[in-house]
């Protein structure tokens, strides 16, 4: 069994993100820094979208894997990919993004990660999708597309850029 | 396939040395930020194993362990038991009993770190061993070549010295001409062997190696404390027959050749004073690229993974 959601269900999530975004960000100067990889991607449309409508923000990419939390499970060390922040962090308005949120794990390091840069004056957090079963208090504060899933379900989200088309499978465990 | 040890070169696929190489990258920009540590090997310890003293090899791993926030421990050996006697046998059992995860070796013989691999759990890194193998200098050097360099591919490095008695030359040398670069050796004809590895360029006079047309000239560090010195008459001699002398340095400048050297510099013997503040040299930075790619060597072993059976057949070492 498996059900997905198409280019046009990610277009619309983003558009709602940046509409949220829009809204909240009014008279504030905001950062975005979109969590490698996937996160990225959706930062960079997000500040695209913004940008058309004449809201031009600071950008960011955050690779997190020097600080997971699972190390001790993995076969390999993940690859590094590098993070990309040119902008002063202390004191900064950030919005931290990403692709999917689940456990939250992801999350609680690319918090430790950013603030391993400076202290930033505030960090929000937008999700392309919540498909739920957290593991650690952390709660998003834009959502694009919140999505039902079981906790064994496989959510896997392609993206035009990183992976060449736009969609979404939601796997059930067999 | 995560690899337990990094023993010698020669057993990284290419792809291992591609991957350690670039991952050295994001290590690198870190150095620039205001917290320059991450915590990948937080909880996990390395123990400094140095039985030859290396003031320069074991900085370097240590800050690059503690830039992992992994706990550093050093094994002081000349200091310790192994003057009353202990065997380094006996010296392992010890440190298995430390549960330790990473250990850094250097040792004055030849295939020891190997003998050591395989009798540990830990990741072992040989820092050194006699005149074999100095793996993560040759990866140092050829991230820093790249750095200037980046298509390495038909690039000449020009290796000064003594050849013969050099694990730097040989660990740098390989990784070099793996990437492609073309590498020639230049040195008294006492200390360039006779037959070369195959394709690497042997010189024993100054003008024609620079006829050549090196991009890079590597000065190897003349061994005071290792009996190189008996090798060429004076320290005086060798620098005005191999060093790079003042007049040397200017013809350096006008071919806009890179100068490299693993330090310590013996001042007036490898390099003239002015060399130091050579505008191509590239000195200061192998020891920041050093700390990187230590790093990414110590981020990509995996304690307790399958060891190095390459290293297996070719330990000369006995432990005992």
């Amino acid at each position: 069994m498996s059900r997905t959601l198409t280019a046009e269900d990610i277009d619309g999530g983003v558009e709602r993100l940046a509409d949220a975004i829009l809204e909240s960000s009014e008279g504030r100067s905001v950062a975005l820094v979109g969590i490698r990889s996937r996160g990225d991607e959706v930062a960079e449309r997000l500040r695209a979208r913004l940008a058309e409508r004449g809201r031009e923000l600071d950008f960011g990419t955050l690779d997190i894997s020097l600080y997971r939390d699972d190390y001790e499970h993995l076969h390999e060390n993940p690859k590094l990919q590098g993070s990309d922040i040119t902008f002063e962090v202390d004191g900064a308005d950030i919005i931290l993004v990403d692709d999917v949120l689940f456990t939250g794990r992801t999350i609680r390091a690319a918090l430790d990660s950013i603030s391993d840069y400076g202290r930033p004056g505030r960090v929000q957090l937008a999700v392309l999708i919540d498909r739920g079963h957290r593991e650690l208090p952390i709660q998003p504060d834009y959502v694009g597309i919140p999505l039902e899933t079981e906790r064994h379900d496989h959510v896997h989200v392609s993206l035009a850029k990183t992976d060449g088309e736009d969609k979404v499978e939601i796997r059930k465990k067999e | 396939m995560a690899r337990k040890d990094l023993l010698e070169l020669a057993s990284l696929t290419r792809e291992e040395i591609d991957r350690i190489l670039e991952q050295a990258v994001p290590f690198k920009e870190l150095f620039t930020r205001s917290v320059k540590k991450v915590p990948a090997l937080k909880g996990k310890s390395v123990l400094m194993l140095f039985y030859e003293p290396s003031t320069r090899t074991h900085s370097s791993f240590e800050v690059a362990a503690k830039r992992l926030s992994a706990d550093v421990t050093n094994f002081d050996v000349p200091h310790s038991s192994v003057v009353k006697g202990e065997s380094v046998r006996e010296t392992v059992e010890t440190l298995q009993a430390m549960r330790t995860d990473y250990i850094v070796v250097r040792h004055g013989r030849s295939g020891l770190p190997g003998m050591i691999a395989r009798q540990t759990k830990a990741s072992v890194v040989n820092a050194g061993d006699g005149a074999h193998a100095h793996p993560t200098q040759g990866l140092l050097d050829a991230f820093t070549v790249k750095e200037v360099f980046p298509e390495m591919s038909g690039k000449r490095v020009l290796i000064v010295g003594d050849i013969l008695h050099s694990r730097v030359a040989r660990s740098t040398s390989s990784v070099l001409r793996r990437l492609g670069v073309e590498v020639a050796y230049l040195g008294p004809g006492s200390l360039v062997p006779k037959c070369c590895p195959e394709g690497v360029r042997r010189f024993t006079d100054y003008r024609e190696a620079m006829a050549w047309g090196p991009d890079v000239v590597y000065l190897l560090r003349v061994q005071m404390e290792r009996q190189d010195v008996q090798y060429f008459p004076s320290l005086r001699e060798y620098h005005r027959v191999y060093g790079v002398t003042r007049d040397r340095l200017d013809e350096l400048e006008d071919k806009g050749i890179w100068l490299m050297h693993p330090g310590p510099v013996n001042r007036g013997v490898e390099l003239c004073d002015e060399a130091m503040d050579y505008q191509r040299s590239l000195i200061n930075r192998q020891v920041e690229n050093g700390i990187a790619v230590r790093m990414s060597v110590l981020y990509s072993l995996k304690p307790g993974a399958s060891g190095d059976e390459e290293a297996e057949g070719e330990a000369e070492a006995s432990l005992e």
